[in-house]
């Protein structure tokens, strides 16, 4: 008898529990004590990849023969809205702590070294493409500028209402360029033309394109897709 | 009768079946299991492998891919702590040897024959047949896998070694997927056999039926329920 109760008593439960596992339908993870300890979690795990993020492993690298073209397209709108640069007069600013903050005109760019990367493109939603970059080795530029090459953070500030920042660390990767080009021409204009950000070791979001201030700080702030509850570090 | 009562006293002195922390250890698991995989589907949709295979919203976790991904990465250390425990526990105190181990072929193929036409019976609690051996440990040998794709698709770079055991990224991404359907497939097998015989859910909450230490095999024999 008391079986019998028990019995239809842990049935009801279990089914009710598996109903409640169901019932995303009215989803909690955008309330406010939720994503309060989400974001909470996701902060620490930017401090665990910092730790487990070796400065001297380079990423794979792959063939010329790999390379996709075009490259592949991603923004937070299509690319049909995407605004092209008008390039005349266009200069990129620098700003926090940096020695010299004189803007650079293209021609500077293009005449500072370059070097070239074929690496992967890694996006968070899951796709990925092989890439061939060239352009400015990011902490060769930042020397040149007289970057405070121990602050924290490198913002870029994209022309289409876009920042992302990265590590200092990861700015100072082997494999860290400013691209100007794409398979050896000009990147074109849906890609981030003049200049975007390239790193082998970040996710694609953090890869900011048409880029036209860099700023060296200590002071953390969110970027773009961070305010929407994505992870900062991003790093792979 | 005086041997019954003596057979009482050491019963009642010799531990349950599931102690509690394996207990607590379960039904964490349970909760971290149904986190990764919820918010794991929601991620897929983000960018499917199948293109016929969407899985619906009402049953993924995270409105939003960046919640999907929140909760992915918050499961992730609920469930690779509580195994790691769990994993201890089993090989420490020897539970592993005692409940998963011998596993015989000729045994597993003879009971899955009687499992499929419904002749397996599962009146004693304390011992596990060959088919629950085979698939415990299957499944506790797919999760140790999930892990490793986990990692390969989360750090590609730091650790390109493992993305490099599945060939590339999008293979990590692939076996990952193909553990998750595993996962699935052996919870849907669990879940509907504890529902069939109801005091394995009762034993994996209050502990179960008490058993001898050294050997389940002397432990008091459960009177067969009427209405299986």
């Amino acid at each position: 008898m008391i079986e019998k109760i028990d019995r239809r008593k842990l049935l009801r439960g279990t089914v009710s529990l598996g109903a409640l596992t169901m019932l995303t339908g009215c989803d909690i993870s955008d309330r406010q004590s939720v994503q309060s300890v989400l974001r909470t979690v996701s902060g620490f795990n930017d401090r665990v990849q910092a730790a487990l993020f070796d400065p001297n492993r380079l990423a794979p690298t792959y063939s010329l023969a790999q390379v996709v073209k075009p490259p592949r397209f991603n923004a937070y709108y299509e690319i049909e809205n995407v605004k092209p640069i008008d390039i005349s007069g266009w200069k990129l600013e620098l700003s926090g702590l940096i020695a010299d903050k004189r803007p650079w005109s293209l021609e500077q760019i293009y005449a500072f070294p370059e070097q070239e990367e074929i690496i992967k493109h890694i996006c968070v939603e899951g796709w990925d493409y092989i890439g061939q970059w060239s352009g400015p080795n990011l902490k060769q530029f930042l020397t040149a500028i007289g970057a405070d090459l121990t602050a924290k953070y490198v913002y870029f500030h994209g022309n289409d209402d876009y920042t992302e920042s990265i590590d200092m660390a990861s700015a100072l990767h082997p494999q860290t360029i400013l691209a100007t080009k794409y398979a050896g021409e000009p990147i074109a204009d849906p890609y981030g033309f003049p200049l975007r950000l390239r790193t082998a070791v970040k996710l694609g979001y953090k890869n900011a394109k048409w880029i036209r201030a860099i700023e060296v700080s200590n002071t953390y702030e969110d970027g773009f897709w961070e305010k929407q509850g994505f992870n900062w570090f991003a790093g792979m | 009768m005086s041997v019954a009562n003596a057979d009482l006293v050491t019963h009642a002195a010799a531990p349950r079946m599931h102690p509690l922390i394996l207990r607590l250890m379960h039904w964490t698991n349970a909760g971290a299991m149904i986190i990764m995989i919820m918010s794991g589907w929601k991620i897929y949709n983000d960018e499917v492998i199948f293109g016929f295979l969407h899985f619906p919203e009402e049953i993924v976790l995270g409105i939003w891919a960046q919640h999907a991904l929140q909760w992915h990465f918050l499961g992730m250390w609920i469930l690779v702590l509580n195994g790691l425990a769990y994993l201890t526990f089993g090989v420490v105190s020897g539970r592993f040897r005692r409940l998963l181990l011998p596993i015989s072929p000729r045994e597993v193929i003879r009971e899955a024959i009687a499992a499929l036409t419904f002749r397996l019976k599962h009146a004693d609690l304390t011992h596990y047949n060959a088919v629950q051996k085979t698939l415990y440990v299957g499944v506790i040998l797919v999760v140790i896998l999930q892990v490793i794709s986990g990692l390969a698709i989360w750090k590609p770079v730091q650790f390109s070694y493992l993305t490099a055991l599945f060939y590339n990224f999008q293979g990590a991404r692939l076996a990952h997927f193909i553990g998750m359907t595993a996962i699935v497939l052996f919870l849907l097998v669990h879940v509907t056999l504890a529902l069939l015989v109801p005091r394995t859910i009762l034993a994996m909450l209050t502990g179960g039926p008490r058993v001898e230490t050294d050997h389940a095999e002397t432990a008091a024999p459960i009177p067969p329920t009427s209405n299986l």
